[in-house]
């Protein structure tokens, strides 16, 4: 028994109340009919497996029923940080002392700025 | 495609008018499980408070704070995992989730409250970003309060969330485990603690809480 973070719930709750859901950050491919079936393959069947820091999907089942990320180290089983569905992990395999919090939070800043800029592109 | 989406929702009086008998979650339970009688032995005293309106409230939490503190005249929660309650008590609404309320009022109440709620709400199913949905679930559980002074020792066998008054202030709400069940468990008074059970749990947890409540000489008040 030991207990995860939730960010939504702001509290550490029981390990029971959650389920892994496997690898997090796996993108849906934008046009599934342009895919090749090697492509469609990966993306349905095939995970990473990393010795080391590890970005892993998990719900809140019995609770806010919400879904997160935790990074979790493989080798250790420590839970490096959880953090909500759309923000960036701090803790990564290039930066596995973890990077400042407001560098993370500046770079989503651009990201979404950078985004905006193309949806309201598209529009016009 | 949101013009054809806004209407397609049905609002119905899940209280039957006619005069069909109306039976809580627990009816069968008491009858074949018992009622222990109250004694002035009894340190947890277990009361059902059947039939309220229950409802569930899903949308952005300004528009939902909005429209409530219309009707109801209190707004949402503020914080995670916590309650507000009106003046006599009696009407509540608890976190569930960052876009998901639970509404507690006194039953008969409900379906007034819905009506009312999807007036004020009027205009905001409009806009896409603006959704909301109110669903009625008042019969799909019920509500048990326990109070005494072990009632807290009952929830320490039953449940692995921490219930110390430090960790469960006065004012809060989880839903968690209980009893490889889950329900909503929260304390709206520094004495009383509340519990939503699904229906369906609803026999397995009585019968549950009259066995672990045994050593305390639980006693279930009518
Ligand atoms: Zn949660």
């Amino acid at each position: 028994m030991f207990h995860i973070y939730c960010p939504y719930c702001e509290e550490h709750r029981e390990e029971e109340e959650f389920h892994p859901k496997g690898q997090a950050h796996i993108a849906r491919p934008e046009d599934p009919e342009a895919c090749s079936d090697e492509q469609w393959g990966d993306y349905l069947f095939f995970r990473d497996n990393p010795r080391g820091i590890h970005h892993e999907l998990w719900v809140h089942a019995v609770g806010c029923r919400k879904f997160f990320n935790i990074t979790r180290n493989t080798v250790s089983y420590e839970i490096l940080e959880t953090y909500k569905m759309g923000e960036a992990p701090r803790f990564t395999a290039e930066h596995p002392e973890g990077r400042p919090a407001e560098t993370v939070a500046a770079e989503r800043t651009a990201a979404g700025a950078d985004k905006v800029e193309r949806q309201q592109g598209a529009k016009a | 495609m949101s013009e054809q989406t806004a209407s397609w929702f049905n609002v119905y009086n899940v209280r039957p008018e006619t005069e069909v008998p109306t039976e809580s979650p627990l009816a069968w339970s008491c009858h074949h499980s018992g009622r222990p009688s109250v004694s002035e032995k009894s340190r947890v005293v277990l009361r059902e408070r059947a039939m309220l309106g229950h409802l569930i409230l899903r949308g952005g939490a300004i528009m939902l704070d909005e429209a409530v503190r219309e009707v109801l005249g209190f707004g949402l929660p503020g914080r995670p995992n916590t309650l507000t309650r009106d003046e006599s008590g009696e009407r509540s609404i608890q976190w569930l989730s960052p876009d998901e309320w639970l509404v507690i009022v006194p039953g008969g109440e409900e379906f007034d409250l819905e009506g009312k709620l999807r007036e004020a709400l009027g205009d905001a199913h409009d806009s896409s970003d603006n959704h909301y949905a109110i669903v009625n679930v008042s019969g799909g559980q019920t509500l048990l309060e326990l109070e005494g002074e072990c009632a807290r020792e009952l929830l320490m066998k039953s449940t692995p969330y921490d219930v110390h008054p430090d960790a469960f202030p006065v004012g809060k709400g989880v839903t968690t485990i209980f009893a490889k069940a889950s329900l909503i468990l929260r304390r709206p008074t520094e004495d009383r603690w509340e519990l939503v059970l699904r229906r369906s749990f609803a026999d397995y947890l009585y019968r549950w809480i009259l066995d672990a409540g045994r050593e305390y000489a639980i006693g279930v008040d009518a």
